[in-house]
């Protein structure tokens, strides 16, 4: 046979109790490639995954999975992780306050007779660290290293089992632009070394980059399995039609703002960290907001564009704060979270699990949780009136969801955000500040929200969103900042904006010392 | 739009499992004692010595939803109740003066605990287990030695009967279901069955308006089968309590309503309605599901956890009174152990470890398992260090059934 294959699955259907998550998926992978699973979110990529990787045990799926010409039974991950398949989920699996070294040999230790023999787990570990390109002290502990070094930890850890099929879930969805660059050309470098890689991602870019073969699948099914580096139509638009199952002529819808008077403005916005108090992190930013208006915020991670945010909105972020708020013109204090939705502010976070949502509590309660003295008299919440607000929300944004009363924890992540837009907007507020209001969440969603936006600034509000997609930046914004450093770099109209200029203004050293 | 069977039962499942348990473990106890269990001395005594649990968990509750815990509640009925005893029994005050004085009191005991794990933020195992210790030391100094001997008015707050102004009604079941000449009343006390129609009417008229707005609304409302059936099965559980406690002849040797149910019942009512209706009881859901969400919503998470603690003293004062004036007697060892009884309430009805999730029927319907054990198994004559241990298995029971049915529903 010319095509050797690593992996085989066939007919692979899995039910859950009232939904067919699978439907009789087929995919084969070549040994040595690298392979890219597409889908919008809730299409099966992760449960198929997690079929292969055993989470979901032989029995308790149909069809048959085929790994180096065996037929496999997988009961565990144990049992997937022997015959040398390694998942690295995206929430990574590691122990903060344990060592580099201990992490990658965590329940694989080196040990005789259950004692450890340190110089053969930190000399090992070294060894991995090279192969992975991590220049770290294995002794170092995991919560002292940044995000995309503790995902190349993952890596050597993986490796460290033998991994022949490393599964990756979306391994650059948390990491800024050099370490994404880091991890891919590791993945590459992987694949010289004979290690066979799918990986999930939503980022068309780095799919183009690393991927050989992308496989997509909707709503269950693989609809296509294409050839990237052969003559298949690989283009990105091809990729977003098979995904979403109906052209996507437009990713961003057309738009025109009403640009009103000024609403919102900082003036010399200086923040510094919390515990290195020293640092500043913003460092005198200037920038306004008008009502109508959509304004980007630029910036690689680390410039500063959160902690910005976060340290207007009631000094959420960040200690000895100074500077100016000024709301129509006017200075205003937004000391407290409650002060600075008074004035009309709003901050909807970029981390929506963490900081944005009650993940156990109802769509209704999580709607209605920031603007609730509006539904209450005397303290006394007025429960169908509650009901209303949020039903009238589900069918404005087009929440899916059952039912209002389902916790919000159990919606897909687009429902989500509407979920968070929503519990926002119900405030009324002035201007709302969106932290990445796109992440993670897949192309249709993407363009419900962007709608969301532009509705909300046709009503008046003023938008400023910061987003590390400059695509999106420039498909959607009017005018859009740049921050370097906590720096305001620049200001540059829709119209002026490419991605080289806003990139270039994005990573522009301090020129001189003042 | 009609909402389904499934969306209601699907919601509801856990509270409805924990009321059939309950009523699984009355019947299993009602049939193993020879009906004992449900004579109506015994019911009585039921709600004497459990009012103070039904009370503590009411406050634990919110406590556990917020993300804490509370140790200290045993130590600090004994406290308050030394307090109180010492007012009434050395300077001989006013017990009416007495009791305000003791809640007074819970407000600045449960302050006090609130300001260090609101303000300044030091978990609230370790401020609660230092008030454990506390207050126990204050309790033993204050109550050196036992003091007994209170005003009638203050006993009758747990071992009292409302007074029978109404008069009686004859029981339609003397000489039928009641033998003839058994010691129990042949008439039936008017006060109480009022009540308890009292009671069902309430039931019936809330509930049918809240559906009324619901509709008005455009909302979507329960099947009216259900709801119908719903009603029919609480009225006759209450009922089938108004008709037994209306014979019982504890204290007065006439059937009558203890005082402390009516105590214990308006309690409930108001904390249902505080956890389900107000701003505050959503802020303790939102602090205790996600705290760094609730903060970031606007949430005074500050002057939330404090209030949860003040609340939890008040309760802890109203406990005080009760246990002190059930015991006629102020003891530096009362309330022993009460922190633990109030949790496990909490946690049988399917409170969650983690926090954000509860229910004041719930924990209401946790506590009254615990006492039906606790008085069937002596009714039984079980000895109490096995009542103990049994106690102990029904709890990692039911949080295990809890944990496992949690874990069924998510993989759906």
């Amino acid at each position: 046979m010319s095509d050797d294959y690593i992996l085989q699955m066939r007919d692979i259907t899995k039910e859950f109790p009232g939904v067919k998550a699978l439907k009789s998926v087929n995919i084969d992978v070549k040994r040595g490639e690298i392979y890219a699973i597409c889908g919008e979110n809730g299409a099966g990529k992760s449960t198929l995954m997690e079929v292969l990787s055993g989470v979901h045990p032989y029995g308790s799926y149909t069809g048959d999975i085929i790994f180096n010409g065996q037929t496999c039974a997988f009961h565990s991950i144990r049992d997937s992780e022997a015959v040398g398949i390694v998942i690295i989920h995206q929430e990574l699996a590691l122990s903060p306050y344990l060592s580099i070294a201990e992490n990658i040999f965590l329940g694989n230790e080196r040990a005789t007779a259950g004692v450890i023999d340190w110089r053969e787990t930190n000399s090992q570990a070294q060894k991995l660290l090279e192969q992975v390109g991590l220049a770290e002290n294995p002794q170092t502990r995991v919560a002292d290293i940044g995000v995309g070094k503790q995902q190349l930890v993952e890596i050597a850890k993986a490796l460290a089992k033998n991994v022949k099929l490393l599964i990756l879930d979306e391994p650059t969805a948390a990491l800024n632009d050099t370490d994404s660059d880091n991890l891919l050309r590791l993945i590459m470098d992987l694949k010289s070394q004979g290690i066979t890689c799918i990986m999930i991602s939503h980022k068309l870019i780095e799919i183009e980059q690393v991927a050989d073969t992308t496989i997509i699948i909707r709503d269950g099914a693989t609809i296509s399995q294409i050839d990237m580096k052969g003559d298949d139509d690989h283009s990105q638009e091809r990729i977003i039609h098979d995904m979403v199952g109906r052209p996507m002529e437009h990713r961003f819808p057309d738009h025109t703002s009403t640009i009103g008077e000024e609403v919102f403005a900082i003036k010399d916005w200086t923040v510094h960290h919390p515990i290195d108090t020293e640092r500043k992190v913003v460092d005198r930013a200037n920038l306004n907001v008008r009502r109508g208006e959509i304004v980007g915020l630029a910036g690689l991670m680390g410039a500063g564009r959160t902690e910005l945010a976060m340290s207007v909105f009631g000094r959420t972020y960040g200690t000895n704060i100074s500077g100016t708020v000024l709301k129509d013109g006017h200075p205003v204090e937004t000391r407290t979270v409650d002060q600075a939705m008074g004035q009309g502010i709003v901050y909807a976070t970029e981390d929506r699990k963490r900081y944005g949502l009650n993940l156990i509590q109802s769509v209704k309660e999580n709607i209605t949780s920031a603007g609730l003295t509006k539904l209450a008299k005397m303290g006394v919440i007025e429960t169908e009136a509650e009901s209303t607000v949020a039903d009238d929300f589900r069918q404005e944004l087009n929440i899916k969801t059952p039912t209002i009363e389902v916790a919000v924890g159990k919606l897909s992540g687009g429902n989500q955000q509407k979920v968070v837009l929503a519990k926002w907007i119900y405030t009324d507020p002035d201007l709302l500040i969106l932290d990445e209001p796109t992440r993670g969440i897949d192309v249709g969603a993407k363009y419900e929200i962007y709608t969301i936006i532009d509705a909300l600034a046709d009503s008046g509000k003023a938008v400023l969103m910061i987003s590390s997609e400059l695509p999106e930046l420039i498909g959607v914004c009017d005018r859009i900042y740049t921050l370097c450093e906590g720096r305001i770099t620049g200001c540059v109209t829709r119209e002026e904006a490419t991605q080289e200029s806003l990139m270039q203004l994005m990573t522009q050293e301090k020129e001189t010392d003042n | 739009m009609n909402a389904t069977i499934k969306d209601i039962f699907g919601k509801n499942l856990r509270q409805y499992g924990i009321m059939l348990a309950l009523v699984a473990i009355v019947l299993i106890f009602a049939f193993a004692t020879g009906g004992k269990l449900i004579m109506p001395d015994n019911l009585w005594s039921l709600i004497q010595q459990n009012g103070y649990v039904l009370i503590l968990a009411l406050g634990m509750l919110m406590v556990i939803i917020a993300g804490h815990i509370d140790l200290s509640v045993g130590s600090g009925v004994a406290f308050i109740g030394a307090i109180i005893g010492y007012m009434m029994y050395t300077w001989q005050l006013n017990w009416i003066l007495a009791v305000v004085a003791g809640i007074v009191i819970g407000l600045l005991m449960g302050a006090w605990q609130g300001f260090w794990v609101a303000v300044v933020k030091i978990p609230a195992f370790v401020v609660t287990l230092a008030g454990m210790l506390l207050f126990r030391g204050l309790a033993q100094v204050i109550a050196a030695r036992t003091m007994a001997g209170f005003p009638a008015g203050f006993n009758a707050i747990a071992g009292g009967n409302l007074p029978h102004f109404l008069g009686f009604l004859p029981n339609p079941f003397a000489g039928w279901l009641i033998p003839t000449g058994s010691p129990f009343a042949e008439s039936l006390d008017t006060v109480t069955i009022l009540i308890g129609v009292i009671g069902i009417v309430g039931l019936i008229v809330t509930g049918w308006r809240t559906r009324a707005r619901q509709i008005q609304h455009g909302l979507p409302v329960e099947a009216m089968g259900l709801t119908i059936t719903r009603w029919v099965i609480i009225s006759l559980a209450i009922a089938f309590v108004t008709f037994i406690l209306s014979m019982s002849v504890s204290g007065t040797g006439l059937g009558s309503s203890p005082i402390l149910l009516v105590i214990v019942a308006v309690l409930i009512l108001a904390y249902a309605f505080v956890m389900t209706r107000t701003v505050f009881g959503r802020h303790i859901y939102a602090v205790g599901g996600n705290r760094n969400a609730a903060l970031l919503s606007g949430v005074n998470t500050v002057k939330t956890d404090f209030m949860i603690f003040v609340n939890m003293g008040l309760l802890t004062a109203i406990a005080a009174i009760v246990t002190t004036s059930r015991a006629g007697a102020a003891v530096a060892a009362a309330g022993q152990s009460y922190e633990l009884d109030a949790i496990a309430a909490c946690f049988i009805g399917g409170t969650a470890v983690t926090g954000g999730i509860g229910r004041v029927s719930g924990a209401m319907v946790g506590a009254l398992i615990m006492g039906v054990l606790n008085m069937g198994l002596s009714i039984l004559s079980v000895d109490a260090n096995w009542q103990m241990a049994i106690k102990g298995l029904i709890l990692l029971l039911a949080v295990t059934w809890d944990l496992v049915s949690k874990r069924r529903s998510t993989v759906a």
